[in-house]
């Protein structure tokens, strides 16, 4: 059903740089999302057309050959900026490709640019980046539109539209408003999965060690994975196998060799055991997403499935503990900008010391410098005991209670991904970057202290018209089981297409080719 | 100079044995006060391990290559970068901890130390802060207890751990234009880091044994070139003086020690200043201090950042680091990416200790000659080749490789490699005088001839100088004859009982032979005469 233009470039229905400049226009009528920092136009277009030879001798590399894909901007790319939305990094050309970056482009893929995000990821709304907060192309769409303008037909179109979620933003902007196939986003406490299900996209993260992190910037390296963005569940498969595998310059990664799959197409889910942990149903958790939660989980009960309540006593206190543990990592990761070898370096002189605060200061936000204050604050001898070692512990007794999950029988666990649907800008930004991050990372970051896989779905739209999506937690290294469910359930729920008027106008024709525009 | 960690004080009493307190610090201008010092010593000591490529990425590593020539974007610390553990460098480690007597750990782990230097570009150092790869070692080493090499005492020292660290890269100061020039050559490196318990040390000189038998033992098992000159062995001293029986008292850690001679320098320094400031009522600083060597003396360095908090973390882009033995070696793993202890315990070379005991045994050479022959990189072979090719008994080769061999290469500044004489040319000219064809004295004499390396051999010049033996004993007892004719006052001495006075006539008959002549033989000749 997915990467369907795949196989239109195969049979030569479309070339890829016909696919290249399409997105490449598209990207520029929908520029009003701010989901690109930077566009690759050139080297896009040169890879397109480096493709299309191979499709023209008949040896394409693979079903990711020509397909336009777009990176999130922390993720090093040779040659072309890579700025993590800070000013530290604005200009900042980095020598070499990230492992998933190298391995997308040696599967024939075009690069397409980079994709906004918060600034080093940190934050949940993609509203915290230097070059300004990514708008959700949702707002923009007639579904939003027919049921949140009436009310607000007075006040400035503007102030209405809804953020994407954060912090792949971008990515998932991207994805979304069908500027790019597939991106890579990362997913620290949810960064991937939270943007995703506001912007109606698939957004999986892939169990810690299956996915090198060499060339992602890092900002919890202990939770940090690539994260998948694609349209469906069978795309997010495909870039996974492309992704997936030990890589010699990440220590982290497993050993086990990885073989990609092909998802089959589930008929029976009787055998399937689905817990719903009752923990997820957290303050704050809106109705609307609650009865969507309980009838997605109907669904599986009426499918055969065995739907059971489970308990994840100790995921209350991840977010707690996350606070601890992101911050300390954070300190020590953004030592390195000190001025000296590369990124922005102050003009002040008066002595080292003073060049690498003036440097630090004008490069990082006040969310990034909040951050590396608490953190050196919770590494200090003094603290170390009773924050650092005590969150650790606490990290160990949440993994700890999946394991128990998953060892009482059950395959599968189904939540909620968000706590409500998109936020509007003007209300989002009434709350402070570290209350935001704590409400919005809720449902998905235990799933980063345990390091296991995830993935959100687009389930339906609320009743603003926007998309809300449900979470799937696996066991470890159990992507195919994970992506099989999730393929299931999607085909169940059936998430209406994006129906962007003002994109169409713009471009028309474009959208008419993508409208079905997975690459499977 | 780059922050340390701190030792934590140690327990005066199991680490001080008693004997050790009657040791006094010995330089001549310690001024004896009633109650004696006693001087503790730890060290702390950063070794470079030779491996082709850093600790945690592929980068060469190279002596005086061009500055920031032998950079990774790993050692740039490039945003993304992550470290690889190289596993020759774990292999070194290995090796150092079990020539150490160190019981290495199966499983160790890496830490982050952070602190801002402008040589560190990642503003953290990894390190192995909380397990390291090796504890609880000792080092025993020998040293004279008076200036004549023949007395020597042994003793043991105890390590507290060896661990695995990234080197810092190097900053150069131009003060001129007051600009700080970055070197990251080194940078990643790995360096091993040996902290050693403080010790009742009665001087520089122990300290510089110590220190002097650990190179031997990096060399040995060439995993350090370990030459302090260069930065591959950097020593820091801590220093503490307190009576017996009392706790220990305030330390100064010494840096900026760049040789073995100077570390023995630097130690007496403090030692001497301490017990001086403390005598005239003063107190000590616990405080950092930097031996110049030009003025041969310790000056306070000064304090950057006052009390540092390295904010230690464990380093989460290193998975415990898990080494093997055999019996716990999985049989499916791949044995090129695992560890073996075992393995590379049985590949141990003999220790320095371990040859000097078989050098003394097998040749029944003095103790102290065993030290020499170590002492110099390849001598101890050079002697072993020299006995193996002569009939000359071991005990007199020794005489030769010290005496003649040892202190030519000294005065000439020459290393026993670039010897102009060879172990060959050597054995071959301790035959010529094994048997009987020369006189020991020409020996020396073709030996001279022999330095100035123009590829002949010691018979060619034997022959060209006509230095053998005179071999015609008719000719040999007319010169005798002569010599008693000539010294009719010594003949007398000795008719009337004074046999001393006969080595003075042999040494005539030997002059007028030019060297040519044997003394054995030449005193039977004379004894013979005389008692007609």
């Amino acid at each position: 059903m997915c990467f369907q233009v795949s196989a239109a470039l195969r049979d030569g229905h479309v070339t890829p740089t016909e696919l290249c400049q399409r997105c490449l226009s598209l990207i520029k009528s929908t520029k009003f999302l701010n989901a690109y920092i930077t566009v690759a136009e050139e080297s896009a277009l040169k890879q397109a057309e480096e493709s299309e030879e191979r499709y023209r001798r008949g040896q394409p590399l693979g079903v990711l050959d020509g397909i336009p894909i777009a990176v999130k901007d922390n993720f090093n790319t040779a040659g072309i900026e890579t700025t993590c939305a800070s000013n530290m990094l604005k200009g900042y050309i980095s020598p070499y490709n990230a492992t998933v970056v190298q391995k997308l482009l040696d599967q024939g893929a075009v690069l397409l640019g980079k994709t906004n995000l918060d600034e080093f990821a940190m934050g949940s709304g993609s509203t915290d980046g230097v070059f300004g907060p990514v708008r959700n192309p949702w707002s923009y769409s007639r579904q939003y539109k027919e049921k949140s303008v009436p009310k607000s037909h007075s006040e400035d179109e503007e102030s209405n539209w809804v953020i994407t979620g954060g912090s792949s933003g971008g990515s998932a902007a991207a994805v979304s408003s069908f500027t790019c196939f597939a991106a890579l986003g990362s997913d620290t406490g949810g960064s991937t999965r939270n943007p995703a299900a506001h912007c109606g996209v698939v957004g999986l993260k892939p169990t810690y060690g299956l996915i090198s992190r060499h060339g992602l910037i890092p900002l919890v390296n202990s939770m940090d994975v690539p994260g998948i963005l694609t349209r469906c569940v069978d795309d997010a498969a495909v870039v996974l196998g492309s992704l997936a595998g030990h890589d010699p310059k990440d220590s982290t990664t497993i050993q086990d060799n990885f073989k990609p799959f092909e998802l089959p197409n589930l008929t029976d889910v009787s055998k399937l055991s689905i817990g719903i942990p009752k923990e997820y149903h957290a303050p704050g958790l809106s109705s609307e997403i609650l009865a969507l939660w309980s009838k997605a989980a109907d669904l599986f009960k009426n499918a055969g499935a065995k739907v059971i309540e489970v308990s994840l006593p100790h995921t209350r206190y991840s977010i707690v503990c996350y606070h601890v543990l992101c911050t300390a990592e954070v300190a020590s990761n953004m030592a390195r900008f000190d001025g000296l070898e590369y990124g922005h370096r102050s003009d002040m002189n008066k002595s080292t010391e003073s060049m690498y605060a003036a440097t630090r200061r004008e490069g990082f936000n006040d969310v990034v410098r909040g951050r590396i204050l608490s953190g050196n604050y919770f590494l200090l001898k003094q603290n170390y005991e009773n924050y650092f070692v005590k969150a650790q512990k606490v990290r160990r007794l949440i993994a700890n209670d999946f394991v128990k999950v998953f060892g009482s029988g059950v395959d599968i666990l189904l939540t909620p991904t968000t706590l409500s649907d998109a936020a509007p800008y003007t209300e989002f930004i009434k709350e402070d970057n570290r209350t935001r991050s704590a409400q919005d990372d809720i449902l998905t970051q235990a799933a980063n202290m345990a390091g296991l896989p995830a993935i959100n779905v687009p389930t339906a739209l609320s009743e603003r018209g926007l998309p809300v999506g449900l979470q799937f937690i696996g066991r470890s290294f159990q992507e195919k089981q994970l992506l099989t469910v999730a393929k299931w359930f999607e085909k169940q729920v059936k998430f209406p297409m994006i129906q962007l008027e003002e994109v169409k106008r713009h471009d028309h024709g474009v959208f008419q080719h993508q409208k079905s525009a997975s690459f499977s | 100079m780059h922050p340390q960690p701190h030792i934590p004080p140690a327990d005066p009493v199991s680490l001080c044995p008693p004997e050790a307190l009657q040791l006094r610090p010995h330089s001549s201008a310690l001024k004896l006060s009633p109650a004696p010092w006693v001087p503790v010593v730890g060290l702390e000591i950063h070794a470079q391990i030779s491996s082709n490529s850093k600790l945690f990425s592929g980068s060469q590593v190279q002596f005086a290559a061009p500055p920031n020539s032998l950079v990774s974007f790993f050692d740039a610390s490039l945003p993304g970068t992550l470290p690889v553990l190289n596993r020759r460098c774990v292999e070194a480690a290995v090796m150092t901890g079990l020539a150490l007597n160190c019981s290495i750990n199966k499983k160790s782990l890496f830490d982050r130390k952070h602190y801002f230097y402008a040589d560190l570009p990642a503003g953290y150092q990894i390190t192995q802060q909380r397990v390291p790869i090796a504890v609880n070692g000792s080092l025993s080493y020998s040293l004279c207890i008076d200036n004549k090499m023949n007395q020597m005492v042994t003793k043991t020292v105890r390590i507290k751990q060896i661990q695995l660290e990234q080197d810092s890269g190097k900053s150069l100061h131009d003060d001129t234009r007051s600009q700080t020039l970055i070197d990251l050559n080194r940078a990643g490196r790995l360096g091993l880091f040996s902290c050693f318990f403080p010790f009742c040390m009665c001087c520089g000189e122990e300290a510089a044994a110590a220190v002097r038998e650990l190179q031997l033992i990096l060399q040995t098992l060439g995993s350090s070139q370990a030459v302090m000159a260069e930065g591959q062995l950097r020593v820091d001293a801590n220093v503490s003086v307190h009576h017996p029986g009392e706790p220990y008292g305030v330390r100064t850690e010494v840096k900026n020690i760049n040789s073995i001679r100077f570390l023995a320098k630097a130690v007496d320094y403090e030692i001497q200043r301490q017990i001086e400031e403390l005598e005239n009522g003063g107190t000590i600083l616990n405080e950092t201090r930097a031996f110049d060597s030009k003025l041969g003396c310790t000056v306070p360095m000064r304090d950057k950042e006052g009390k540092q908090d390295y904010r230690f973390m464990p380093e989460p882009n290193l998975p415990p680091l898990i080494l093997y033995d055999a019996k716990s070696l999985p049989a499916n793993m791949n044995h090129q990416q695992v560890v073996n202890i075992d393995w590379i315990h049985e590949r141990l070379p003999d220790l320095p200790s371990v040859k000097r005991a078989k050098l003394v045994e097998q040749y029944g050479i003095l103790p102290e000659h065993s030290f020499t022959l170590l002492n110099e990189d390849g001598l101890a072979e050079f002697f072993e080749n020299v006995v193996k090719q002569t009939q000359m008994k071991p005990k007199k080769v020794i005489g030769w490789i010290i005496n003649d061999l040892l202190s030519h290469l000294k005065q000439h500044s020459l290393t026993v490699k670039e010897s102009p004489v060879s172990s060959f040319l050597l054995a071959d000219l301790l035959n010529l005088l094994v048997k009987k064809d020369i006189s020991s004295t020409a020996a020396k004499q073709v030996l001279a001839e022999l330095w100035k390396g123009e590829g002949k051999t010691p018979l060619e010049i034997v022959k060209k100088k006509k230095l053998g033996l005179i071999q015609d004993q008719k000719e040999l007892e007319q010169i005798c004859q002569a010599v008693i004719d000539r010294q009719e006052n010594e003949v007398m001495a000795i008719k009337s009982g004074n046999q001393k006075v006969l080595n003075k006539l042999i040494g005539l008959v030997q002059r007028e032979t030019q060297g040519r002549s044997s003394a054995v033989v030449v005193r039977q000749i004379l004894e013979k005469k005389l008692s007609e």
